[in-house]
């Protein structure tokens, strides 16, 4: 087997994650999704590391790790702020900046 | 070991792909597919559990760890904290705000994963180096020095992601209290001044028989009294009315005692003046002792 196959895993993971973040009408399912399309990227980055013989790729990775963690962080505090204000996880309520 | 495992892509590492990548994808689409978030949230944390095993297979030994301890560790159990603060019984709604939707987001999912396989797959990939010689002097070595050397810049910047991110989370949900809150004293001596209930609250339960906090105290004639239930329970009409019970149980009772007795003619007028004599509300206390039994069902 050619390590090529990981990418593949990763392209139809990330395209699986995409249409989560479209199909999905719940926040937190979205956010999630998000996250699926952050870990396939991973297993790419990991995967050309691997092709190329160098550990750049997962260096990479790493930092994707810590980006997400931040992110994963903020985002949760503004879903919890929006269910507060709003008492819905639904994406289609919070469709305007004000209350 | 590692020299091994980076140079040749073996037949177990073959099997172990094609088993666990038909895993990780029934878990990225079940993750999509499914209508709770909380089993939405186990599912990604099985596919991310699967990626850090391949992680491991592709000669990130670093890497597969903070997979395991960061993701599936930290940020998935966030996620799932949050679901339950957001409330685990609200299911996604089924109704389609544009038309058809659903549908278009699927066929571009679906032709966005051709596009990328039609990438990779003219590519020149055939032959791959391995890791081998970059994972020589191990594999945590090999990243601490490339970190600290090439890339200690995006570290730093990184170091001063995290306390950004940290300090948004903490503005974000902090809510500011605009009085200042009561002293114990205060709030005894405002409720000596109202002089509406000086003592403790009454305790829940009745007769000895229920002391469940979602039950009222009865009063001397009998009527529920809702001042001994939490006040949550109160505003969610969670508070079981158990004060025909006993009336119930009086008169199965009698029931029994006049069948036994064989006496079914005198079993009509008898439950009836019981039920007369112990209070008015007869028809009431009835049909709240069929909702109790149907909720002990």
């Amino acid at each position: 087997m050619n390590p090529v196959n990981y990418l593949y895993l990763a392209a139809l993971l990330f395209a699986i994650g995409a249409t989560g973040v479209l199909i999905r009408r719940n926040v937190i399912v979205v956010f999630m999704c998000v996250e699926l399309m952050l870990n396939a990227c991973n297993l790419a980055f990991v995967a050309f590391a691997r092709l190329h013989g160098n550990l750049d790729g997962q260096i990479i990775a790493f930092f994707t790790m810590v980006v997400a963690a931040a992110e994963v962080v903020v985002g949760l505090a503004i879903i919890v702020s929006l269910f507060r204000s709003r008492h819905s996880a639904s994406v289609d309520d919070a469709s305007l900046m004000k209350l | 070991m590692t020299a091994l495992a980076a140079y040749t892509t073996s037949t177990g590492e073959a099997v172990q792909f094609w088993v666990l990548a038909t895993v990780a994808v029934i878990g990225a689409l079940c993750t999509i597919l499914m209508r709770k978030a909380v089993h939405s949230a186990l599912c990604l944390a099985g596919t991310m559990i699967i990626l850090a095993v391949f992680y491991l297979a592709n000669g990130a030994y670093f890497l597969g760890i903070v997979q395991i301890v960061v993701y599936t560790g930290a940020i998935m159990m966030l996620f799932l904290f949050v679901v339950m603060l957001v409330g685990v019984t609200a299911a996604d709604s089924l109704k389609e705000t544009i038309k058809g939707q659903r549908w278009l987001a699927a066929l571009c999912g679906f032709g966005f994963a051709i596009l990328l396989f039609a990438g990779i797959g003219n590519a020149s990939l055939k032959d791959f180096n391995g890791l081998a010689k970059a994972n020589e002097g191990g594999n945590v070595e090999g990243l601490a020095s490339l970190i600290f050397t090439k890339y200690v810049f995006a570290f730093e910047i990184t170091g001063a992601l995290l306390i950004t991110a940290t300090v948004g989370a903490m503005v974000l949900t902090h809510r500011e209290r605009t009085e200042r809150a009561k002293t114990q004293r205060e709030r005894a001596e405002e409720r000596v001044r109202e002089g509406k209930h000086l003592p403790p609250l009454p305790a829940p339960g009745v007769y000895a028989r229920h002391n469940a906090v979602d039950i009222a105290g009865l009063l001397p004639d009998g009527t529920p009294s809702e001042l001994t239930v939490n006040q949550t329970l109160r505003e969610r009409g969670q508070i079981r009315d158990v004060s025909s019970e006993a009336l119930n149980d009086l008169r199965a009772l009698e029931q029994r005692a006049a069948d036994r007795l064989e006496r079914p003619g005198s079993v009509r007028p008898d439950t009836g003046r019981s039920g007369e004599g112990d209070s008015g509300s007869d028809p009431v206390a009835a049909a709240a002792g069929e909702q109790t039994e149907e909720a002990s069902k």
